[in-house]
């Protein structure tokens, strides 16, 4: 049921995973291709960003396994974890920057943590990754003092300062104005094949991830409900693919939270 | 056994701030190699506590020769003030109070600044990029609070027995001979008695930066989190110092 190949990048199988009694996974397989951009959709609540977090070794699975180029994640010493997050991105939905920092020292952050670069090429590095995101003038200025929009390009900024193999976008899109998801869109593509990486976007902008993705996944209730390419996805039978596709209130995600009482019995109560 | 959870889940969290404190001295060695970021902290959290504990230090010795100048004379032992002021000083209130002032002043903001990096995802950030947020964020905020005590109550009791403090109001206003302030806290007070000082405040410095720390990092992300981790920081810190200068003074005067 996966598109496994020689070139899978990330491959996940049997994943199981549960928050106490609740089970946001319950054995899925998804493989991730290298050099493509791959969608993950899915309703609020699905555990998408829990994936992401799994991926990059933050948490561990109850079962199954889950490798990165064939090393598998969570079989690995902290210190290789650690080598291993270095050719990840994740991009956090609040761009997660670190507000003591300006916007320079916040992209040249792992450049400086994990290389012995003289000051010269690290400010060389920085500026060219800035221009990329069209920041190059916000070099200066502190996290709070630029747009949502613009932290999360900076924080692109920064997931690709190292040059890694992969990055992870958690709702890349969400509560953007079109312009700034017009640039991030533009931004995503644009980088996935400028710099030769394999994209990962979480999100539930179906319009907008479908438009860019080479594949992708549509994930709820712990289950991979479809993939394909986005014409397979967009021309799926499954009755909650449509309604999540279309946006519809109602369907087989139900527009009423389960009670287990019926509504004429609530508004009987108070008169009985 | 129910009635026995609350015991059970003290335990558990001393056990897991214990094992926190493991880790945080694990990485000391590697944090020193980064000074400039022990410095950062140390201004933070020692050079913006100055002005609280220097105007702290200078009342509390006020209060103290007005006090004990009151009784003193009753005796005719006002010469004798400098003494008073300076032992009750460098024994119990210099370490005590200035950890107190310290709890609240440079605790709580570390708790609240190590929380709200986690709610903002910071710390998860970090990890991400393969930097160790113990490390780079956690140990260096550590060892500026168990450096800076020690510092901090110093000034407390410098200020607080001399300059605009006991002697301010012993010898400039209550008359107290000059020579015999400071010939008799001379006599009466050992190299014992700072060290010991110093002793106590570089156990209070380290129960409150491991506090502070244990509670920023093991906040819940949200704003609630954040706030109860500052609250108990302080009061837990507070209760601390309170027990452990018992104990350490049990031990020292015995």
């Amino acid at each position: 049921m996966t598109i496994a190949t020689a070139d899978t990048l990330v491959r996940v199988r049997a994943l199981r995973f549960a928050f106490g009694p609740r089970t946001i996974y319950d054995g899925i397989d998804l493989d991730i291709a290298r050099g493509k951009v791959t969608a993950i959709l899915g309703p609020s609540g699905t555990g998408k960003t829990t994936l992401l977090r799994l991926i990059g070794g933050q948490w561990k699975p109850d079962a199954g396994s889950i490798e990165f180029d064939g090393i598998d994640v969570h079989q690995q010493s902290r210190n290789a974890l650690f080598a291993l997050r270095k050719r990840m991105g994740l991009l956090f939905q609040s761009g997660a920057l670190l507000t003591d920092l300006t916007v320079f020292e916040n992209v040249a952050f792992p450049l400086r943590e994990h290389t012995r670069l003289p000051e010269s090429m690290i400010r060389d590095l920085v500026f060219m990754k800035l221009e990329a995101v069209g920041l190059r003038g916000a070099a200066n200025l502190f996290p709070e003092q630029i747009s949502g929009g613009m932290a999360r390009r900076v924080a692109l900024a920064r997931a690709i300062a190292l040059e890694p193999d992969m990055v992870m976008y958690d709702e890349p899109f969400t509560g953007q104005d079109p312009i700034s998801m017009g640039v991030l869109i533009r931004l995503i593509r644009g980088l996935n094949q400028a710099l030769g990486l394999t994209s990962v976007i979480v999100s539930h902008d179906v319009v907008e991830v479908l438009s860019i993705s080479d594949y992708a996944y549509v994930v709820s209730g712990g289950k991979v409900l479809d993939h394909g390419t986005p014409e397979a996805i967009r021309a799926s039978k499954s009755p909650l693919v449509q309604q999540f596709l279309n946006g519809e209130a109602d369907g087989p995600v139900a527009f009423h939270y389960k009670s287990a009482k019926t509504y004429a019995d609530d508004l009987m109560a108070a008169r009985a | 056994m129910s009635f026995l959870s609350p015991l059970t889940d003290s335990l558990r969290g001393l056990g897991r701030a214990s094992l926190f404190l493991l880790t945080i001295i694990a990485t000391i060695p590697g944090a020193f190699l980064r000074p400039r970021l022990i410095v950062q902290q140390l201004y933070s959290v020692g050079v913006l506590s100055l002005i609280i504990i220097v105007i702290s230090g200078s009342f509390i010795g006020m209060v103290l020769a007005l006090q004990g100048y009151r009784t003193l004379v009753n005796f005719g032992a006002a010469s004798s003030l400098g003494v008073l002021v300076a032992l009750s000083i460098v024994r119990e209130l210099g370490p005590v109070v200035t950890a107190l002032l310290f709890a609240g002043r440079a605790g709580s903001a570390l708790a609240a600044e190590i929380g709200l990096m986690k709610a903002t995802d910071q710390l998860s950030g970090m990890e991400m990029m393969a930097v160790d947020p113990i490390k780079r964020v956690i140990a260096p905020r550590f060892i500026a609070g168990l450096i800076a005590m020690p510092l901090l109550a110093s000034i407390f009791s410098m200020m607080a027995i001399g300059v605009a403090g006991g002697h301010a109001i012993g010898v400039e206003l209550l008359g107290v001979d000059d020579g015999s302030y400071w010939s008799q806290i001379n006599q009466a007070m050992h190299g014992r008695d700072i060290a010991d000082m110093l002793i106590k405040a570089t156990v209070f410095g380290l129960a409150i930066s491991w506090i502070a720390v244990y509670q920023g990092y093991h906040a819940a992300p949200t704003s609630e989190g954040v706030s109860r981790a500052t609250t108990s920081t302080v009061v837990v810190s507070s209760l601390a110092i309170l027990a452990l200068d018992f104990v350490l003074t049990a031990f020292m005067f015995h």
